[in-house]
């Protein structure tokens, strides 16, 4: 498996693939991962500019350890492939397909992103891949989705799109967004992939972001897609696991290694029942930390 | 010769200029001098006013002649029509040689271009010069040279006599007929007076001149009439809405809040941040948000701000607003909030002498801990360009940055890595206007370097979790990004000087070279 699919993504940052004031250094804010858009960003006559342009950047540009996922055009448009092997050339890390409804699409984008691996000489497999879902039917089909290739590492609510499909809008309340955002998480984490929570467009409202955050935090999703360098610290500063979080962590690893050894199964830490099921959850806990600068033991 | 800050400076220019290389901050320091005194026309008799029909008629009472020095202040910035009023009269008059002494010129005076060109005038001693007038001294059109000082440096050339002002020109929002000027009042409001004082105290012949007269006495004043020779009253003195603009909205770009907030954090993990400290801070946005961020950290730690200075802006005066300031000292107002402010009892205008004239027994920048500054570049050795573009031109004022950095005990430079594709951090500026040895740490979206002559704030800083370089790495990052410019090319003549606020030269400006393109074979 590409040790990459399981890293950490709080934020993916959208960025115009065609603007090089956008994409020459957007690390200095730190996301996990920029999103290099040739989509929706990008005019219909300017997709070869966008390519061009994307293509240099991600050749010359030390995004200093960011990952730098594309987002190609739709599959009923004439452009995807050609993004998928410009992208591919370039050395990016992942392929972010947009309205993926079936099994299919995700196998369609797998063969073209095998072909471009060969042709450009990566490592088969160097290429991962994300779905966006952005309509009932993404939405209904989110487990096979999940579950067709390998490669993909996690799906994406786009909030816009599937309110539309679905007659409503976003009110800024979540409403509109409750049933798809569970159903996301529940089938992401069936098929162990990430699953993250769409961009939130209202910049001058950070208060209201930042309860949009907590709640998709509360729920489950692994990070969500962000428009602007300003929401980033938001995110990071919600992901953040709290000192008692880490501590509680750091015991309960400590203990199930210390007490698998001993044969002991089941046993309490600070008075709380633990057994073996703890420990993923834990470890996950101490990396979050340790990625948000807040962890500096020695697990 | 070489100066202190490696400057070749030509044997030539020191000739001409009877100046001395720039030989360190410090170096005149308890030096003595006798001030220069203006000659003075009593006016005794009690029948008079000093009021004249216009521009023309008062160049003539002042006795206008070709080779005259003739001065002005800039607190009407680009919506100043002072200058320009003033200057196409002598132009009309045909007279020629003039040298001009301005505290600065700007993007308003641009029909200057024309009188440099037909040598009306054939001199220029600013803080700066923008667009057209920067260009043309860059091409080589101004006959003599221009001298570009900080605002303490005009200051103390005034008044040592080394610019001896034949005639000042003050714009003033109010004046009575008698003289006595004011910031305050009027359809022109900018607030204060500061640059025009030295003029005032100095100049042989003092013209006042208003769009709006006010029955004496005009009290308080802030240029007193004991030493205005004439009045003018003319339509408009400027466009109010170019002299002081609206508060700017702060900024959302995330690379300036990143950089201010380095930069707060920076000055909260000092030792010069407790109770009573003092600070600058530009107009810029990063400065104007390190102001904001500072202000919500001294309400968290209930930490007061003893004294506040310089060109002022709306989060400043709202420091004062808010008690957390006991003073502010104003050389310049740079938006309506500060013009309005001038009027709390705690907002005190200053001279630009009192402000940074290192001649002077002691000014305030010498009392202040912290100033927040910007540059076009900043070197290896600290050194910062404010004032040549990174084509050689012209292009920026020196201000009060020279005089800030050299007085304040923490003198903080905020740029950002790269100023668009050129890098900001750099190994040699193209020209220094601040010396090194004044300027200690330079934070930017990359990360903070510390002036290494300054291992007290190293020190200070050891366990502060902020993202600190070397200098030379923050250099080598830009470099790694855009690659090494090639330095600008200039011609041989010298067209300008950068005048060290104590009067010595930091460095020369030459003429550019016109762009020739060359393919790499």
């Amino acid at each position: 498996m590409n040790p990459n699919k399981k890293r950490l993504r709080r934020t993916m940052m959208f960025l115009n693939a065609q603007k090089p004031g956008l994409i020459k250094d957007p690390y200095i804010y730190k996301p996990d991962s920029i999103m290099l858009d040739l989509e929706d960003a990008v005019a219909e006559n300017q997709k070869d500019a966008a390519r061009f342009s994307l293509f240099h950047a991600l050749r010359s540009i030390d995004y200093r350890g960011c990952e730098r996922v594309v987002r190609i055009n739709g599959l009923d448009s004439p452009y995807w492939k050609e993004d998928i092997r410009c992208s591919v050339a370039g050395g990016c890390d992942s392929i972010r397909i947009p309205k993926a409804e079936t099994k299919e699409d995700v196998k369609l984008v797998e063969s073209e992103v095998i072909k471009a691996e060969r042709e450009f000489g990566r490592p088969e497999g160097s290429v991962l891949i994300m779905a966006a879902i952005e309509s009932a039917r993404g939405v209904l089909n989110a487990l096979e989705i999940c579950e067709a290739s390998d490669r993909l590492f996690g799906i994406a609510l786009s909030g816009g799109d599937y309110t539309k499909d679905l007659q409503t809008h976003i009110t800024g309340t979540g409403i509109e967004l409750m049933g798809a955002r569970q159903h996301l998480v529940i089938a992401a984490r069936a098929a162990g992939v990430q699953c993250f929570d769409t961009v939130y467009t209202d910049l001058n409202n950070m208060e209201g972001f930042r309860q949009d955050v907590e709640t998709i935090h509360l729920m489950g999703f692994d990070g969500k897609s962000i428009i602007n360098p300003r929401q980033i610290n938001t995110v990071h500063e919600i992901y953040t696991p709290t000192q008692k979080d880490i501590v509680f962590a750091e015991k309960v690893v400590k203990e199930i290694e210390e007490k698998k050894a001993q044969g002991i199964g089941v046993f309490t830490v600070d008075g709380k029942m633990i057994d073996i099921a703890f420990y993923d959850g834990a470890k996950r806990t101490i990396n979050l930390a340790k990625a948000s600068g807040v962890y500096k033991g020695d697990l | 010769m070489i100066n202190a800050v490696g400057r070749e400076i030509p044997e030539e220019i020191l000739k001409i200029t009877g100046k001395e290389v720039f030989q360190g901050s410090h170096h005149f320091d308890g030096y003595e001098y006798k001030k220069q005194g203006p000659v003075t026309k009593c006016v005794i008799n009690s029948n008079g006013s000093k009021l004249v029909d216009n521009i023309h008629d008062v160049l003539v009472k002042c006795g206008i002649k070709d080779g005259m020095t003739i001065s002005f202040h800039h607190h009407f910035r680009d919506g100043d029509y002072v200058v320009n009023m003033v200057m196409k009269e002598i132009h009309e008059m045909g007279i020629k040689d003039i040298t001009i002494s301005a505290s600065s010129l700007g993007k308003a005076h641009e029909p200057l271009v024309e009188y440099i060109e037909d040598g009306t005038i054939t001199n220029i001693e600013s803080s700066g010069v923008r667009g057209g007038i920067g260009e043309a001294i860059s091409h080589g059109k101004l006959k003599g040279l221009a001298i570009m000082r900080s605002h303490g440096g005009r200051v103390r050339a005034i008044e040592s006599g080394e610019t001896k002002i034949d005639i000042a020109f003050i714009g003033t929002p109010t004046a009575d007929e008698y003289g006595n000027c004011c910031g305050i009042g009027g359809k022109s409001d900018c607030g204060v007076l500061s640059y025009a004082s030295a003029d005032a105290d100095h100049a042989d012949k003092v013209v006042a001149i208003t769009d709006c007269l006010v029955p004496f006495p005009n009290f308080p004043a802030q240029i007193s009439m004991t030493k205005v020779d004439y009045v003018v009253v003319v339509d408009e003195i400027g466009n109010p809405d170019k002299i002081a603009t609206g508060a700017a909205k702060p900024t959302t770009d995330m690379r300036k809040l990143m950089m201010a907030d380095y930069c707060t954090q920076f000055v909260v993990n000092t030792p010069y941040f407790k109770d009573g400290f003092s600070y600058q801070t530009g107009v810029g946005g990063a400065s104007i948000a390190s102001t904001i961020s500072l202000a919500k950290i001294m309400k968290e730690r209930n930490i007061r701000m003893r004294f506040g200075v310089g060109g002022l802006t709306k989060p400043m005066c709202d420091l004062l607003q808010n008690d957390q300031v006991d003073v502010l000292l104003d050389t310049q107002d740079f938006d309506l909030a500060a013009v309005e402010s001038v009027k709390d009892p705690r907002h005190f205008p200053i001279s630009a002498g009192e402000y940074a004239n290192p001649f002077n027994k002691g000014a305030v920048v010498n009392k202040l801990d912290f100033v927040i500054l910007a540059a076009l570049e900043v070197d290896v050795h600290f050194n910062c360009n404010v004032v040549v573009g990174s084509d050689g031109m012209l292009t920026g004022a020196q201000g009060g940055h020279p005089d800030t950095a050299a007085g304040a005990k923490c003198a903080i430079v905020i740029a950002p890595l790269l100023q668009g594709r050129i890098p900001a951090i750099c190994t040699d500026v193209t020209t220094v206007t601040t010396p090194g040895e004044t300027v200690d740490v330079v934070v930017t979206d990359y990360g903070i370097a510390i002036n290494p002559r300054r291992q007290d704030l190293i020190e200070a800083m050891k366990d502060v979790d902020l993202p600190f370089k070397t200098i030379e790495e923050l250099r080598d990052i830009a470099y790694s990004i855009t690659g090494e410019p090639q330095k600008v090319e200039f011609g041989d003549r010298v067209v300008g000087i950068i005048e060290s606020r104590d009067g010595t030269i930091m460095d020369v400006v030459r003429e550019v070279k016109p762009f020739e393109f060359r393919s790499k074979e």
